[in-house]
């Protein structure tokens, strides 16, 4: 279902007005104007708190895992970037497509109020828009800024709008000494406190229990040895959404930390690209991806030691 | 308190700094990687860039004397004997500047957990090695709800207050500690006058600025321990706890949260037994031989704020473990946040 401009809050209180489904996945009005949260409406008089405005950054897919698993059908709104993600769990079978009503709602750019906040402007009490322009009232009087400079990460590249090259911080990061590189990443990752928001709101981690989490697994850690031992579960998370991940952003959205995780994703995304064709995971919601299918002209492991540049 | 008062430029703030770093180890807020944390100061590194106009470090201040980990024994085995070897970390003394109002009275909220019987030896060790030198918000955010819990953003408290007014960095030892270090700096310190106008006129500014934010009248009064079973059974922690992921970023970052784990690492010839944070947001929290006590998200979710808002005050005389630094607020993904559950589940209780 395509929403065509009209207001979202309309088609959600048409959806109980039709009895299309019986609870909504949407966001709900927060504290300030700029916090809203991820929520379940199962009545129309509930939809009072209902929102959707540029502080809708987070991906709903990943919330349908366990919603879609209870009783009753639950109408989803997907922003054009979250639909990917959908697409890529009803592959994977995480999702009951059958007990869910997917809506796609229109959607011109998530802003990120970190974004504003590293602008220097603090005491944020309100934003205005005017065309890109920005209007915000602080308790330090009025500031301003460009709406593109503050967008969210993956909406500056936008999948559906025309956005900026995705891959150029990943070429620039090729083209790094391996010394340049070691220390970009070190500098990054120690800062991580290993707090799991990257990985509990990733759409591709769905596993019932995590190794990290698993007792019996053996690797089990809450706390790391050294700051090395950071950059190891983000690499074997990494590879493990290999292939599946649809470059959603959350992961760089949620880090408290800031550190440019997308960009490991999205390295493996180009080299994927480059060693087996172009592939969007989550364009659709049946084809099968490249690490998962074999085809005789597959690239040789080799490639790893042959493409030189010391990549 | 000291009424005795000093000063000294900004502009020379790195002579302060390095007239501290000479007697003993200093961490301030430093820029890493476009985040603020407190790290240890190196006078030699130039690159350092230090932040004293970042509010509010991503890890809290707590992280100085209740680190993410740390070691606690090594059990070494040779043939049938296994020896224990105590390798605890034991700090030399250091100074901490920078740290905010907020964060200072955390001190005093894990102070009653891990200075009570029996006391915890490494948190201690550590309380009586640092010193505390706190730094007066001059731009408090709009998440900053300090005010609720009678913390004065404007006298930060700690063993040394300062404030940067006028163009300097003014400095008032508290304790006999922060005494004792200020006689260390009489070379980089000019004596100051405590009732200067502008240093007043600051702290007046910073109080206007805190009587303006959205937070700063948040009441928590419902929440009280007669009122236990009540708030914990209150049909809002379902619908609350439903946006949550679960992924303990608001335990992390919270200056006050105080659970850790105990966990024992095989290092091929013996064990290292090393504790470390835990999140009651977290499926392995407090598991027992027979399992988790708390099996759902809600439940976990509810411990978190029960803990801060009930149990910690009805063991604690009345005090809430939550000092208002508002970095829940900032940092959860889903923004969902003690605010919102004070506000849900006080409000429903209010009438
Ligand atoms: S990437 Fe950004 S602009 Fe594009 S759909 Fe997602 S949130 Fe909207
Ligand atoms: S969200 Fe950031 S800080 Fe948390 S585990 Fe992931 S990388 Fe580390
Ligand atoms: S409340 Fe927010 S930060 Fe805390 S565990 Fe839940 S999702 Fe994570
Ligand atoms: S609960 Fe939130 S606001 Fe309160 S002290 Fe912890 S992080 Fe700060």
């Amino acid at each position: 279902m395509q929403t065509n401009n009209r207001p979202v809050k309309e088609i959600a209180q048409e959806i109980f007005a039709e009895n299309q489904a019986e609870r909504i996945l949407g966001w709900k009005r927060g504290e300030f104007f700029y916090d809203n949260s991820p929520a379940v409406f199962s009545a129309a008089d509930e939809l009072q708190e209902f929102v959707y405005d540029a502080f809708c950054g987070s991906n709903l897919s990943k919330f349908l895992v366990k919603e879609a698993a209870k009783e009753g059908r639950i109408a989803v709104l997907l922003k054009p970037c979250d639909r990917y993600s959908f697409n890529q769990l009803v592959k994977e079978h995480r999702i009951d497509k059958e007990n869910v009503l997917p809506i796609e709602i229109d959607c011109d750019g998530m802003v990120d109020i970190d974004k504003v906040r590293a602008l220097g402007i603090k005491g944020i009490k309100s934003i205005s828009a005017d065309g890109d322009q920005l209007t915000i009232e602080t308790v330090y009087g009025q500031k301003n800024c460009s709406k593109e400079d503050v967008l969210l990460l993956k909406c500056q590249t936008c999948k559906d709008r025309t956005g900026g090259d995705r891959f150029a911080l990943v070429r620039e990061i090729e083209e790094m000494s391996s010394v340049e590189r070691y220390e970009f990443w070190r500098s990054e990752l120690s800062k991580c406190i290993r707090c799991n928001a990257c990985r509990n709101v990733c759409p591709a981690c769905t596993c019932e229990k995590c190794v990290f989490d698993n007792d019996k697994s053996g690797i089990a850690n809450k706390a790391n040895s050294d700051s090395f031992e950071e950059s190891l579960y983000h690499m074997i998370r990494a590879f493990h959404v290999a292939g599946r991940c649809t470059d959603c952003g959350e992961c760089s959205r949620v880090c408290p930390q800031g550190i440019p995780l997308h960009l490991i994703n999205r390295k493996v995304i180009k080299d994927l690209n480059e060693f087996y064709g172009e592939y969007q995971a989550g364009a659709d919601d049946s084809s099968v991806g490249p690490l998962t299918s074999y085809e005789l002209d597959d690239v040789e492991p080799d490639i790893v030691m042959n493409r030189g540049g010391g990549r | 308190m000291s009424s005795r008062i000093w000063s000294i430029d900004l502009e020379k703030a790195d002579e302060l700094f390095n007239a501290l770093a000479a007697g003993q180890r200093l961490y301030l807020p430093i820029e890493q990687a476009g985040q603020v944390q407190f790290k240890e100061y190196d006078p030699a590194d130039s690159k350092q860039k230090v932040r004293l106009d970042a509010l509010n470090t991503v890890r809290s201040a707590k992280d100085l004397f209740f680190p993410q980990s740390e070691n606690m024994a090594a059990f070494k085995r040779e043939g049938k004997k296994i020896e224990i070897i105590d390798n605890r970390e034991r700090v030399s003394p250091f100074a901490i500047f920078g740290v905010r109002a907020c964060d200072a009275r955390s001190f005093e909220i894990l102070d009653r957990v891990f200075l009570s019987e029996p006391v915890d030896v490494s948190y201690a060790d550590r309380r009586e090695n640092g010193t505390v030198i706190t730094l007066a918000c001059n731009e408090p955010e709009e998440t900053c709800f300090c005010e609720a819990f009678g913390i004065d953003a404007a006298e930060p408290g700690g063993d040394i207050s300062a404030w940067i007014a006028d163009g300097k960095i003014w400095w008032q030892p508290i304790t006999a500690r922060g005494e004792a270090l200020t006689e260390a700096l009489a070379d980089v310190l000019t004596n100051a006058e405590p009732d200067d106008e502008k240093l007043v006129m600051q702290k007046k500014q910073i109080r206007e600025i805190i009587a303006q934010l959205p937070l700063h009248e948040l009441s928590l009064e419902s929440f009280q321990p007669e009122r236990l079973k009540e708030i914990f059974d209150s049909p809002k922690w379902q619908e609350l706890s439903e946006a949550c992921i679960g992924c303990g970023t608001c335990t992390f970052v919270c200056p006050t949260c105080q659970c850790y784990d105990i966990r024992d690492y095989d290092t091929g010839n013996g064990v290292q037994r090393y504790r470390c944070w835990d999140s009651c947001m977290y499926s392995d929290f407090v598991m027992m031989a027979h399992g988790n006590p708390r099996t759902s998200q809600v439940e976990r979710f509810r411990q978190r704020f029960m803990h801060k808002l009930v149990y910690y005050p009805a063991n604690n005389e009345g005090v809430y473990s939550c000092v208002g630094c508002g970095r829940c607020l900032a940092k959860c993904p889903s923004s969902m946040n003690i605010v919102k559950v004070a506000k849900a589940i006080g409000g429903e209780a209010n009438v």
